[in-house]
């Protein structure tokens, strides 16, 4: 029983940075039906960034939470400054292209951003701090459940929180939705759809890099690469959960991080990815369009 | 024009906010202290302003173009260079002349590195053909292309470590096995739409690879298999030089052999339905194409050629391993489809020419190679959306044509 | 437009076609370093890629060998087999003399083929799989590392002898390193029969975290875990362990052994164990090599830098040696004459392995690997 519990806090903690990055995913798909591959990316340069401020930061002698604050702050503004420019110059010329042409620029952002950290600052791992205090109340249960995994879930949770207020009761959330409905018709009631679409970027940037900071320190390391398997597994999360719909893309990535945790506590961690990716395939075919998606009517 | 420095001038300083972290700061952990490379600051002002100020005039160019385009819509519809090149005959005798010149005397004018590149271009041309067929024209979208060349490469290694198989048996089988998957991984999925199929696929891919990896009575895992013969030629023993050559004369062959077969597919019944199906698949099934049938051909066929693709590249490198089949591969085969012009089968392979042999030429740039591949991708994406040679679809106008050409010899 | 654009192509075609076929002067010495310059594994790559430079730079600084400057020719391979091959061709075509690599042991069999036909040496810093030595296929090829085997027993007999575990845990990245390593390790346990192999898993390299196969580890009630693989993968392991409150010991390989391990792990890293090279920081050559290193570019080198470093050493010796970079005196100069290194004092065997380059296990006590004796 306390193997599965413990294999459940990890899964859910995976599940909910998954989550972080999955809703910029299936935001950005709402709207303009593009699958984001360099979103992955966005989530590395938060987590790049934050460790350059943090690290700064101490050498100018700060130190704990003020850093912490900090350079969450900085690396999530960064991040919504790189989501923001990457709409601008990789998929808005491409708005009316054919629909795979965004996809394959997306693919050349990802491998040019990967590279441009590599380059500006180094291939090896960087060694990230442990900017989460432990909790003196978590010790006890800390093999099942430390400190870190909790601050993972409750941030993510308030940020998912954010978000659903975000969307349901301001101005831009409303214009968002309406442009996820009809972006024709949310442009002919004067939404402006241009920045509606900026700031479905900036939101699931903010979001990516809160992710980055916290797995940067939780796992205490990060490379120019971390990008790529998250970005992968949050887009299986999103799909999972049905794509466009958010908190579809929550309840994905939460299945999504049991699963793996679980196949590799019960059955073996070399094979976790086969069980993720086969749960997908066995959910789709049972419910083509995810878990929350809805079945869309194809009209004649 | 002062207003477009102007704007540029903003575009600079907002990428010097947007760089400043990773290009101009560096914390030096072993010393405790940071590094200010306040140099880059200004290459990435002055580098940010000059390609503001291009970028500006690019696109006024493009969307110049879209207008004029927009305005005069006969004017568009006139075949571009790449379908003139098909029809037009004479166009298309001395080009191609030349080109069947250049094509066999390539590997005795140059050196060994070049035809050993080029063969893994043709490879991937034919990759990049077979999954034209999948994506360009039964638009299905395939992520994880790679798994059935790796079905391919990994026949013939098996094969023959195990049974001692030759190059030439395996490579039917290599192309069988392929189609074989092909059907076996259409059949689950048959009922997914466009993103989801994407996803879908792309698991199959990661999930090939994964058992590939783990699975070492038979695959040999990531240790490989080591030590796969090159194509032979009636037993006769051959230096690399002659192998590799005799490799990409083999490779042309193969490549003129599927454009061969898909160029006439296009045409076939099969390949009728399957372009039905791209464009609506309601309309289709109710006009009686058998939607299963229609789709696990498309996927057998796109993996037939992986399969066979698979099956020289093994034998190419005389070494495979997993590295070889990420979901880099399946990304860079999709980008030759959609960059060659979604169907097109010229564009297929002036594509996969120009993505395979890119990374090579870029050596000379060293570490900035792969850099320099990504913003290559996103500005040809940009500039030729709809791709290198776009596929113009065939009209089919009846008399008039004859007319027409009856007029013009008249 | 779409002419020119056509024609464009053609004369970038032409042109790439014309330019390599220029070039062989035989006044300097060439070398070519191929490994992971871009990708994922990168990390592997450019450190030995920066140390024959800086080896390159030195000589050069100082008159060069036999009178004859080095170039150094990096080539990147990514560490995919094909693109391996055609980085070797690549090489070949340019004429190197001597070649330092590849980095992955699955990239250097697919390249090693053209070597050998081409009559190239090649010296690898980090291809670690025993065949490459022991199959005979490959008699162009050497290593300035050990092989797993050797690594594999080593760490084996220190878990179960010096240690006294019983219940042994063995985790590996699934990569052609790790992978060997680990094979070695339970073979060689199971063999000795002092203890039991309670868990043999690969984990995925670049998932995001481990803590569910660090909860397996705990159910099995392994004491000890020897994990095959590289440092990043190994300080994810050992910080997640303690996350979760475990304390026991972990050995890991040489890919661990190194300041890239002690700086990602940090404070985690203390109480480590990593077989690894014998004490090699008390050689002036390998302090020197650090500090140059160190003043060049401002922190620590990489993994395989001092194989890297070892390698440029042993390869312009020779030359130096066999008067020239004729294939039979290299060969002669390789196996028979010793060079002081960044790995100690080697030369090579029958097979292409080092001599000399002695085993240990070390420990990180007080943020430093520290050999057991």
């Amino acid at each position: 029983m306390e193997y599965f519990l413990e294999l459940s806090s990890s899964g859910l903690v995976r599940g909910s940075i998954y989550a972080l990055i999955a809703l910029g995913y299936t935001m950005v798909y709402g709207i303009i039906q593009l699958i984001n591959f360099a979103h992955g990316e966005i989530y590395m340069i938060g987590a790049f960034v934050a460790l350059i401020v943090s690290g700064v930061l101490t050498i100018y002698g700060f130190s704990g939470v003020s850093i912490l604050i900090l350079a969450g702050l900085i690396a999530v503004i960064y991040a919504a400054a790189y989501g923001y420019t990457l709409e601008k110059i990789a998929y808005r010329p491409l708005r009316n292209a054919p629909r795979l042409s965004p996809l394959i620029s997306a693919i050349g952002m990802s491998l040019f951003l990967q590279n441009y950290v590599l380059l500006a600052q180094t291939p090896d791992f960087l060694r990230f701090p442990a900017l989460i205090p432990d909790f003196e109340f978590m010790e006890p249960i800390a093999h099942i459940m430390g400190s870190p995994e909790l601050v993972i879930l409750v941030t993510s949770a308030v940020s998912r929180v954010g978000l659903t207020v975000l969307i349901k009761y301001t101005r831009i959330g409303k214009a968002m939705r309406a442009t996820q409905q009809d972006m024709t018709m949310a442009r002919l009631v004067g939404v402006n759809v241009d920045n509606v679409i900026s700031m479905t970027f900036i939101i699931g940037s903010v979001l990516a890099a809160i992710g980055g900071v916290l797995v940067g320190s939780y796992i205490g390391q990060i490379n120019f690469y971390i990008g790529f398997m998250a970005g992968v597994k949050a887009f299986t999360a999103a799909v999972l959960g049905g794509i466009g719909n958010i908190p579809g893309a929550v309840l994905g990535a939460l299945v999504l991080g049991l699963t793996e945790a679980y196949a590799a506590g019960y059955i073996s961690s070399a094979y976790e990815d086969v069980f993720a990716f086969g749960v997908l395939v066995l959910i789709l075919i049972l419910r083509p369009s995810g878990l929350l998606g809805k079945a869309v009517k194809q009209k004649v | 024009m002062v207003d477009n420095i102007k704007r540029s001038l903003l575009v600079s300083i907002w990428f010097v906010f947007l760089t400043f972290p990773l290009m101009v700061v560096k914390v030096n952990t072993l010393k405790n202290i940071v590094e200010w490379r306040w140099i880059n600051m200004l290459w990435v002002a002055i580098g940010a302003f000059v390609l503001s100020i291009v970028w500006r005039w690019a696109m006024e160019r493009r969307q110049l173009k879209n207008k004029k385009a927009e305005q005069g819509e006969e004017e568009s519809v006139l075949p571009g260079f790449g379908q003139r090149l098909l029809e037009d005959p004479k166009i298309f005798k001395p080009v191609l002349i030349a080109l069947a010149l250049v094509t066999l005397v390539f590997p005795l004018v140059v050196d060994i590195y070049q035809t050993n590149i080029m063969v893994l271009a043709l490879i991937f041309v034919v990759l990049g053909l077979g999954l034209n067929v999948t994506v360009g024209l039964a638009g299905l979208l395939d992520l994880g292309y790679v798994a059935f060349f790796a079905v391919g490469a990994y026949t013939y290694g098996v094969l023959n470590s195990f049974f001692g198989f030759g190059f030439w048996i395996s490579l039917p089988l290599g192309g069988l096995m392929g189609a074989l998957f092909g059907i076996v991984l259409g059949f689950p999925i048959l009922r997914l739409r466009g993103d989801y199929l994407a996803i879908v696929t792309l698991g199959f891919g990661s999930i090939a690879k994964i058992v590939i990896e783990n699975w070492e009575e038979v695959f040999n895992g990531a240790k490989g298999i080591a030590n796969i013969p090159r194509p032979g030629f009636f037993g006769a023993e051959m230096s690399i030089h002659t192998a590799t050559t005799y490799t990409y004369y083999l490779m042309i062959l193969m490549v003129l052999f599927a454009i061969f077969i898909t160029n006439r597919l296009k045409d076939s019944r099969i390949g009728r339905a399957w372009m039905a199906l791209r464009e609506d698949e309601i309309a289709c099934v109710a006009m009686g194409v058998d939607m299963a049938r229609t789709k696990l051909g498309a996927y057998a066929f796109g993996a037939f050629w992986a399969g066979l693709a698979g099956v020289i590249f093994a034998s190419r490198n005389t070494y495979i391993n997993p590295n070889s089949f990420t979901f880099m591969e399946s990304a860079l085969v999709l980008s030759i489809v959609v960059m060659g012009g979604m169907g097109s089968i010229i564009g297929v392979i002036v594509a996969a020419l120009v993505l395979i042999l890119m990374p090579e030429y870029l050596r000379a740039f060293a570490e900035y190679r792969m850099l320099m591949f990504g913003a290559v991708m996103v500005l040809m994406m940009i500039f030729r959306p709809e791709g290198l040679i776009a596929n113009v679809r065939r009209k089919y106008a009846g008399r008039k044509v004859v007319t027409e050409d009856a007029n013009a010899r008249g | 437009m779409r002419k020119s654009v056509i024609k464009k192509l053609v004369m970038v075609a032409l042109l790439g076609l014309i330019m390599p076929a220029t070039g062989f002067a035989a006044d300097t010495i060439k070398i070519g370093v191929a490994g992971p310059h871009t990708g994922d594994l990168a990390p592997y790559g450019i450190p030995t890629k920066e140390a024959a430079e800086m080896v390159a730079a030195q000589v050069n600084a100082a008159g060069g060998v036999l009178g004859m400057q080095v170039e150094v020719l990096p080539m990147d391979d990514q560490c995919k087999p094909e693109i391996a091959t055609n980085a070797a061709t690549k090489l070949v075509s340019e004429g190197v003399d001597v070649v330092i690599g590849h980095v992955c042991s699955g990239a250097t069999k697919a390249a090693m083929g053209i070597y050998k036909e081409a009559k190239i040496i090649a010296v690898s810093p980090s291809a670690t799989n025993p065949p490459l030595t022991q199959s005979g296929d490959y008699p162009n090829f050497y290593r300035t590392i050990a092989p797993d085997d050797d690594q594999g027993k080593l760490a084996s007999d220190f878990a179960t002898d010096k240690l006294g575990a019983k219940r042994i845990a063995i985790l590996h990245d699934k990569g052609d390193y790790g992978k060997g390593f680990a094979d070695f390790a339970k073979q060689f346990i199971e063999a000795g029969g002092k203890a039991e192999v309670v868990l043999f898993e690969g984990v995925t390299p670049g998932a995001m975290d481990y803590s569910a196969v660090v909860q397996k580890v705990r159910r099995e009630k392994a004491d000890a875990v020897i994990f095959g693989g590289y440092h990043p993968e190994a300080s994810k392991l050992v910080s997640q362990m303690h996350k979760k409150r475990m304390k026991i010991p972990f050995i890991g390989p040489d890919g661990v052994k190194g300041n890239g391990f002690l700086e990602i792990a940090g404070k985690d890293a203390e109480g480590v164990y990593a077989t690894g090279p014998m004490d090699v920081s008390s050689y002036a050559v390998n302090q020197k090599a650090k500090a140059d290193y160190i003043s060049k570019y401002g922190k620590e080198p990489g993994t395989f830098f001092d194989q890297g470093y070892a390698a440029m050493q042993v390869i312009l010796n020779a030359i130096e040696v066999a008067g020239g970079t004729e294939y039979a005196a290299l060969e002669k100069a390789l196996k028979n004459s010793y060079v002081d290194t960044a790995v100690g004092k080697i030369k090579f065997d029958a097979k292409g392995d080092a001599e000399g380059v002695g085993f240990s296990v070390f420990q990180v006590q007080d943020g430093k690997f520290v050999e057991l004796k």
